[in-house]
């Protein structure tokens, strides 16, 4: 079977996205001849033409600005801004405007756009260029919010987000670009819906809930517990907007116990959203408090912090034990 | 109408004062929450609208366009009932009628004229997209991006500045640096140019070399109509606290309306008023018994395919609602 990194599965499923259906647009600063800067457009320009892979000028409201009106004239934009903290500059444009474009005219116009977007950190870039945005997102009606967390996602979640007829913000997790897995993209598609998650390592004594780059940390967690004997299951939910609360629900209420770890701050992150989806579903079945380890409520820091910020194998560990551990005072 | 035709423009126009005239009494009568009117603004409005081709351009509006609304003959209950709070973006059909839904960000839709009309020129229709925004609007970041991104690509755009004097309380040289909207074009590398806003043929000659430009693959243009809001920024202003009555006065001796009525006989007049009359009372009718909106309505449109907890909301909100 072949062998892709989540960076060229990505570039496969915009080359198929592109051949499979002609009103598919790419675009964005440096997407055509450079194929981006983490080269997850490399080709296409030559493949498809400058038609329908082109550069833009840097302006971020520009270019979803123009993804508006695009999708207005009938076309389904994938724009790509370059990095996460660039999309600040076009919040209007995805907010007030492809979020809410099909509600205000009625479903007359609708919004296929697929935001790609190069996210969170682990890379230790400069400022401005990892940033988790998901809850900022997921909090906005109009808009579905996804992240892959392997190759094999990669490109069926994307090809999923471009065939969605709504506005999808597709968060990619810039520090798993060049991670490899073998997988045959000429397989059939496995039923994998809007809004399912799936469990990537089965367990029954806590489940740790994660997406995007922090699936693959969870799992590295998962597979030290298990040499003490602790068997966790980790919960790629996928789809941030719409989440998977049935599928978040059955794997608590197999564990009775959660952990939920992302990137973004604490304080109103989607852990405090999957907390509560769980408390809700499973509030019998719970033997202690969700629990959430996360980046900590502070501007990205430099490359130098990173590692400080972002949640580590001993902090989710740690998160495990205090689970595993709890007792009704 | 392929050339000016003041007559036709003209009764155009009346249309649009005499609404608007009607939608500030159904403010004045607790009927519409709160109006944006457009009073002084019919020529630039009603010129630039006529002058499009309904069967392939498409129009990105301001809140403060009714005239155009007329010109394009969109259902105007339908627009209107924006103002009345009865459905953001109202209730027309905005792909029949080739009108975007308004909104409230002034810069927001400039963008998006960009992209239809890039959407167009791929598809090679001879379609040009026209965007309406004020000289308070020109100082956002989003009408300079879209310039820029249309003079790199050479697009069918239409910019059209309606330079009405003021952004709210603020005068066009407190906002514009430079002092003209039109100016800007030869730094995006498009055509620009100033016209007397109120001359509604000025206006539509204006905007129909625009338009054969933008159809000959010559790329965009900025339109810069140089008029005057008559009445307040909306129902709730007092221009009072910020302008001369002098001023307004003086502005009212080039009302659009009135220069072209001097060109036509008394007797087109009077029929453009009745015409006009007819048609504000139907709007007006239609407005007072537009139905209340199905609850319903509130989830419908979010989502081509709603989440499930949407679904569920609705299915809680129906319970409640006894619905």
């Amino acid at each position: 079977m072949p062998e892709f990194s989540l960076q060229q599965a990505l570039n496969l499923a915009l080359c198929h996205a592109c051949e499979d259906d002609d009103r598919v647009l790419v675009f964005g600063q440096d997407v055509g001849v450079l194929g981006g800067v983490f080269r997850v457009t490399d080709g296409l320009q030559a493949k498809f033409g400058e038609r329908r892979v082109f550069d833009t000028p840097l302006a971020e409201s520009g270019i979803m600005g123009m993804a508006v009106g695009l999708a207005m004239a009938g076309w389904r934009p994938v724009p790509e801004i370059q990095f996460d903290g660039f999309a600040y500059p076009a919040i209007d444009q995805i907010v007030n405007q492809v979020a809410r474009m099909h509600y205000r005219s009625r479903g007359v116009l609708p919004m296929p756009v697929t935001l790609r977007l190069p996210s969170f950190g682990g890379i230790k870039a400069p400022e401005h260029h990892g940033e988790s945005l998901e809850a900022l997102f997921a909090h906005v009606p109009g808009l579905k919010v996804v992240s892959p967390s392997s190759p094999s996602q990669g490109y069926h979640l994307l090809r999923r987000a471009i065939a969605d007829p709504d506005p999808v913000i597709f968060l990619e997790p810039k520090s798993r670009y060049w991670h490899r897995e073998e997988f045959d993209p000429a397989a059939p598609v496995p039923e994998m819906p809007v809004g399912t998650s799936r469990v990537v390592r089965p367990g029954k004594h806590a489940t740790l809930v994660a997406w995007g780059a922090m699936v693959s940390r969870c799992l590295r967690a998962a597979e030290l517990a298990a040499e003490d004997g602790v068997e966790l299951e980790v919960l790629d939910l996928r789809w941030l907007k719409p989440i998977d609360a049935d599928g978040l629900a059955a794997s608590v209420a197999r564990t009775r116990r959660a952990v939920v770890v992302h990137e973004a701050p604490l304080t109103a992150g989607l852990g405090a959203e999957v907390s509560a989806l769980v408390t809700e579903r499973c509030f019998g079945e719970l033997r202690a408090p969700v629990q959430r380890v996360t980046g900590y409520d502070v501007p990205y820091p430099s490359g130098a912090l990173e590692d400080e910020y972002l949640p580590g194998i001993d902090r989710i560990l740690t998160a495990v034990q205090t689970t595993l551990e709890y007792r009704r005072g | 109408m392929h050339t000016a035709d003041v007559r036709a423009l003209h009764r155009l126009m009346l249309v649009a004062r005499r609404l608007d005239e009607e939608a500030i009494a159904l403010q004045r009568q607790g009927a519409i929450p709160a109006y944006a009117p457009s009073k002084g603004q019919e020529a630039a409005q009603v010129g630039s609208a006529a002058a499009l081709d309904p069967a392939r351009d498409f129009a990105f509006p301001n809140y403060r366009d009714l005239g155009a609304a007329v010109a394009m003959g969109v259902d105007l209950v339908a627009y209107l009932c924006t103002h009345l709070n009865v459905w953001h973006g109202g209730l027309y059909d905005a792909k029949v009628s080739r009108l975007a839904p308004f909104n409230a960000v002034v810069g927001g839709p400039v963008t998006h004229a960009v992209g239809w009309a890039m959407g167009a020129k791929l598809d090679d229709t001879g379609g040009v997209a026209i965007s309406w925004f004020g000289d308070g609007a020109s100082s956002q970041g989003d009408i300079h991006e879209a310039m820029n991104f249309a003079g790199v690509y050479r697009l069918p755009v239409v910019f059209f500045c309606q330079n009405n004097g003021w952004a709210i309380s603020l005068p066009t040289e407190r906002q514009v640096a430079g002092g003209s909207v039109a100016a800007r074009a030869a730094g995006y590398g498009m055509a620009g140019e100033r016209v007397d806003g109120n001359d509604v043929v000025a206006v539509f000659e204006a905007t129909r070399r625009a338009l054969d430009r933008a159809r000959a693959g010559a790329g965009p243009s900025v339109i810069e109509a140089m008029t005057y809001r008559l009445g307040p920024h909306s129902t709730s202003d007092d221009p009072g606290r910020y302008r001369a009555l002098e001023d307004e006065r003086a502005w009212l001796d080039k009302d659009p309306l009135a220069r072209a009525a001097a060109t036509l006989s008394a007797e087109d007049v009077a029929a453009a008023e009745e015409h006009a009359a007819e048609v504000v009372a139907r709007v007006r009718e239609g407005l007072l018994t537009l139905h209340e909106r199905p609850g319903e309505e509130l989830f419908i449109h979010v989502y081509r395919e709603p989440t499930h907890a949407l679904l569920e909301q609705q299915r809680a909100w129906k319970e409640t609602a006894g619905a």
